[in-house]
């Protein structure tokens, strides 16, 4: 297993473990967590692929680290700014409990 | 002279006219109706002497005749003429028919006051004088039938007019139908002229149907019996004429008729319609009078009509004798004259029989109309035995009435009826086929001038009967009627006078203007009065009549009738005979037992047919449809409404469950959100995207 | 080296597990940090200094502090442990594991990668600095722009809302 397979499978366990969190967990703060680390597992690729990828440009994939970064912090903080906001209406965070959408 | 003679529509036109108005007018415009129907029969009546005084002054070798015709219905190559003419015959009859019933309507204002449908009278009146009008001027036969049967129309809305009463309503149906089967013998001639001739019209300058030129082509021809065609084409025109003015056996309707208001008994059943069926045979007189070239003796036609009227003649003479209702007596007298004068129309001519027509117009609408004052002043009783003694309360009526009556009877030297039947007896002897008709005449004058003596005497003389019968009414003395109803009485009394002097032998003026044939005794010559052949005559039917009148006297008027229950003079002398003679020889039974359960059955059969066969028929179509339509309720119910149920309720679940998809739940849209990436990159994995 | 990634990937993935099982809140955030540290480390292995120590200054720094304010700020009773996940929790199970295998697999049976494991050289953090300003600006810009963008939806959503305006004119019917 080459060094390159061996970071993407950990990528890719920790993608799935993120997922799973996401899909699972019923407080919404707990949600955004999986999100993040998705996220995570996400830049592992990069930087794995811009090491051992063989492209012409290894900066590349740093550079793209670094937007996703920026990103995911700029998507966390709102993301919590709407769950506080949702909490003072609702007094909850249990998505359960959030289906006022409900069809 | 052309130019009245194309302005003579309006003769029959204005009182149609009016007529039509007069429907639309309420029940009480009463003023407005009387006014206008007047007034429009007047302005006829004034156009009519004109043309009277035109056609006088004119005569010529043919006498004068002018035409109007206009094509009516165009079809392919046949074209349907109608016209009009105004010849001495028209002029004469426009004249005596808007004259009598101007007299009539004025009379009839006074008659009808009390009557609550007052207009609709008048409405009728006004289409009964503008049709009548129509079939006296009217050169087509297909415009004459036309009017006939308005007229005939006419004449059943004014007999039925009271319809309430039963009597009234099935006498008027009796004269439709009764008029209606002569009615079918002039439409039967009318088809064969026409399909002999080409034409209807009568005069057409040369191409009419009466005219020399058809008129022996008809003549040529024969068929069974060596009748040629316009012998055959006449009789059928004649069976029309009898239905119309009641001769035998046709008679039956006009008694009947008695139903209706004397007004309309006066004006209809004396003067004017009954006189339509002799004003037929006079104006057809050309075909009735067709020989074929060289043939001796007289036409077949005219000899049925002579024997025909002689022998009406009698027949209802002997029948006035024992009726008791005053208009009755009457009416029997009508057919009897009527007879006269188809006897005249056979033995003598156009002149002679249309003199009687128009001095009978005159008199017996003058008795219709006395009797109708009668009526009035006695507040309803149209039995002789229940009246009596009205020569007192009722003078003028009373006065009129013996003129009218002595016209009738024919007393000699002063009255029309005298001078008008003299002319016929006169022909009548000289007929020569037989002297048959002659000896009949003679007798119906016997009877005429007896049964008249014995209304009068009955009605007028001797104590009044009334009193004893009806309630608060009766007790209400006679008296005599307003003068809107006695002037026309005196009028037609002046006239019933005066026409007879129009038709001496010493100065024939009205027989030379009606046929040319006389043309030559135009100047007035007492010499001819003294003639011994005349003077014969005359003593001969003056003693006939003053048997009459003794006869009657002598069983009626020696001892005063006092009690309305006794049995009459008659009676009780020949008791048998007065029976047959009182129950009209039992005519009408016997159709009752002939035609009328002849047609009843025809009638429950076609009942039977209606109900069972047609109705059948309906009664199945309308099971199909409902049959149809219940199929179509099941189909409808089940699959459509079903179906479309179903499918909506299976709609709405399968909706249901789809909105159970929107869950509102975050987690579960991820969920959805994970499924799709995946299955996303499974595609493009397997796709081919490696 | 190998043993560093080895200890290190445990260490994430034992973290990530227990950051997304357990039941208090704030034990997550806590093995959160520590997810986020391993994979710092992870970096460094791979010779992404910048980049680790970028990691460890935003996620560590700050965004799971954030979380743990969150946590702090949206504090209700205790949640029994019945109701920690969302039932059916095998369905997310299911799920997650699935597109984890899925892309493990595919990464195995992969004939895109290159099989010999030439490293690249590092890169200098003067090379990152020089890609974003010249080849990456346009997205630099973008970036800044959300970030903007991003402070201000966040300033404005957590805004406590001012207390209803006292019954003054309401709308005529």
């Amino acid at each position: 297993m080459s060094p390159l397979e061996r970071y993407l499978i950990v990528a890719a366990l920790l993608f799935g473990i993120g997922l799973a969190g996401a899909l699972t967990r019923r407080n919404a703060i707990l949600v955004l967590a999986g999100i993040e680390l998705m996220l995570t597992a996400v830049n592992l690729n990069l930087i794995a692929f811009g090491r051992y990828g063989g492209h012409a440009a290894p900066a590349a994939g740093q550079v793209f680290v670094l937007f996703v970064i920026a990103v995911a912090a700029a998507e966390t903080a709102v993301g919590l700014a709407l769950i506080i906001a949702l909490f003072r209406h609702r007094r909850t965070v249990q998505l359960d409990e959030a289906d006022e959408l409900r069809g | 002279m052309n130019g009245l003679a194309s302005q003579l529509w309006l003769v029959p036109a204005l009182p149609l006219l009016a007529a039509g108005v007069l429907a639309c007018l309420p029940r009480g415009a009463r003023r407005l109706a009387a006014g206008l129907a007047i007034g429009a029969l007047a302005v006829s009546l004034v156009l009519s002497l004109a043309a009277l005084a035109a056609t006088w002054a004119a005569p010529g070798p043919e006498g004068f005749r002018a035409v109007v015709n206009f094509p009516w219905l165009v079809w392919g190559e046949h074209t349907l003429r109608l016209g009009w003419v105004l010849d001495p015959l028209a002029a004469a009859m426009l004249a005596m028919v808007s004259l009598v019933g101007l007299l009539i309507f004025i009379y009839s204002v006074g008659y009808m006051a009390g009557d609550e449908n007052f207009t609709r009278f008048f409405c009728f009146l006004s289409l009964f004088a503008g049709a009548m009008l129509a079939v006296v001027m009217a050169n087509s036969l297909v415009l004459l039938f036309i009017a006939w049967e308005l007229v005939g129309l006419a004449s059943y809305l004014l007999i039925g007019f009271w319809y309430q009463k039963p009597a009234a309503a099935a006498a008027a149906k009796k004269a439709f139908l009764t008029t209606r089967v002569g009615d079918l013998g002039l439409f039967a001639g009318m088809l064969w002229l026409y399909a002999a001739t080409g034409t209807v019209v009568f005069y057409d300058g040369g191409r009419g149907c009466l005219e020399s030129a058809a008129v022996s082509t008809l003549a040529g021809r024969t068929v069974t019996a060596g009748l040629t065609w316009s012998a055959v084409i006449s009789l059928l025109v004649l069976l029309g004429a009898a239905g119309k003015s009641g001769q035998f056996p046709l008679h039956v309707w006009l008694p009947d008729a008695m139903e209706g208001p004397t007004p309309v008994s006066a004006l209809i059943h004396a003067a004017t319609m009954v006189a339509a069926g002799v004003f037929l045979v006079a104006r057809m007189f050309p075909l009735f009078a067709a020989a074929p070239p060289g043939a001796t003796g007289t036409p077949p036609a005219l000899q049925a009509v002579a024997w025909l009227g002689a022998g009406t003649a009698v027949f209802a003479a002997l029948i006035a004798v024992a009726q008791t209702d005053i208009k009755r007596i009457l009416a029997y007298s009508t057919v009897s004259q009527l007879g006269y004068m188809f006897l005249g129309l056979g033995v003598g001519g156009v002149a002679v029989g249309m003199f009687h027509l128009l001095t009978h117009a005159c008199f017996k609408a003058l008795l219709f109309l006395g009797a109708g004052s009668v009526i009035h002043g006695c507040h309803g009783e149209q039995d002789i035995r229940r009246l009596g003694g009205l020569w007192r309360a009722q003078p003028i009526t009373f006065a009129t009435y013996a003129v009218g009556m002595m016209a009738l009877a024919g007393v000699p030297l002063l009255f029309s009826g005298f001078w008008s039947k003299e002319e016929i007896l006169h022909a009548a002897l000289g007929w020569p086929v037989s002297r048959g008709p002659f000896w009949l005449g003679l007798t119906g004058a016997l009877l005429t001038a007896f049964y008249m003596t014995r209304q009068m005497v009955l009605v007028f003389l001797g104590p009044y009967r009334g009193g004893a019968a009806a309630g608060a009414h009766a007790a209400a003395r006679p008296h005599e009627s307003p003068p809107v109803m006695t002037v026309p009485l005196v009028l037609l009394a002046v006239g019933a006078v005066v026409l007879g002097f129009f038709g001496t032998p010493a100065w024939p003026a009205l027989q030379a203007y009606l046929d040319p044939a006389h043309a030559a005794h135009l100047a007035p010559d007492l010499r001819r009065l003294f003639s011994a052949e005349v003077l014969k005559l005359m003593a001969l039917s003056t003693a006939v009549v003053l048997s009459g009148l003794a006869l009657g006297w002598w069983l009626y008027g020696r001892r005063p009738v006092t009690d309305p229950a006794a049995p009459d003079a008659l009676e009780l002398v020949q008791p048998g005979l007065f029976r047959l003679l009182r129950e009209k020889f039992r005519v009408d039974e016997f159709y009752a037992a002939t035609v009328v359960r002849w047609h009843a059955g025809w009638a429950a059969l076609g009942d039977l047919l209606d109900r069972w066969c047609w109705g059948g028929l309906v009664w199945l179509v309308q099971g199909l449809a409902l049959g149809l339509a219940w199929v179509s309720r099941l189909v409808d119910e089940l699959a459509v409404n079903g179906g479309f149920d179903a499918a909506c309720a299976r709609l709405v679940r399968a909706g249901r469950r789809v909105a159970g998809l929107s869950t509102g739940r975050l987690p579960s849209y991820l969920r959805g959100v994970a499924a799709g990436a995946l299955a996303l990159g499974l595609l493009l994995l397997w796709g081919g995207c490696r | 080296m190998e043993t560093a990634f080895h200890l290190l990937a445990v260490g994430l993935l034992v973290a990530a597990v227990a950051a997304m099982s357990l039941r208090h809140l704030v034990h997550c955030a806590l093995c959160l940090v520590a997810v986020f540290a391993a994979a710092a480390g992870l970096f460094l292995t791979l010779g992404a200094e910048f980049l680790a120590f970028a990691q460890v200054l935003v996620y560590v720094g700050a965004i799971s502090i954030l979380i743990v304010f969150a946590m702090l700020l949206t504090r209700t009773r205790a949640v029994d442990a019945a109701s920690l996940s969302v039932r059916p929790r095998a369905l997310g199970v299911t799920a997650a594991g699935a597109v984890a295998g899925f892309v493990i697999a595919a990464v195995l049976t992969s004939r895109a990668l290159p099989e010999k494991a030439a490293a690249a050289p590092a890169v200098p953090v003067r090379e990152l600095g020089r890609e974003l300003m010249t080849q990456q600006v346009p997205a630099l810009l973008a970036v800044g722009l959300l970030l903007t963008a991003a402070l201000l939806g966040a300033v404005v959503l957590a805004l406590r809302e001012p207390p209803a305006a006292p019954s003054g004119k309401e709308p005529r019917a």
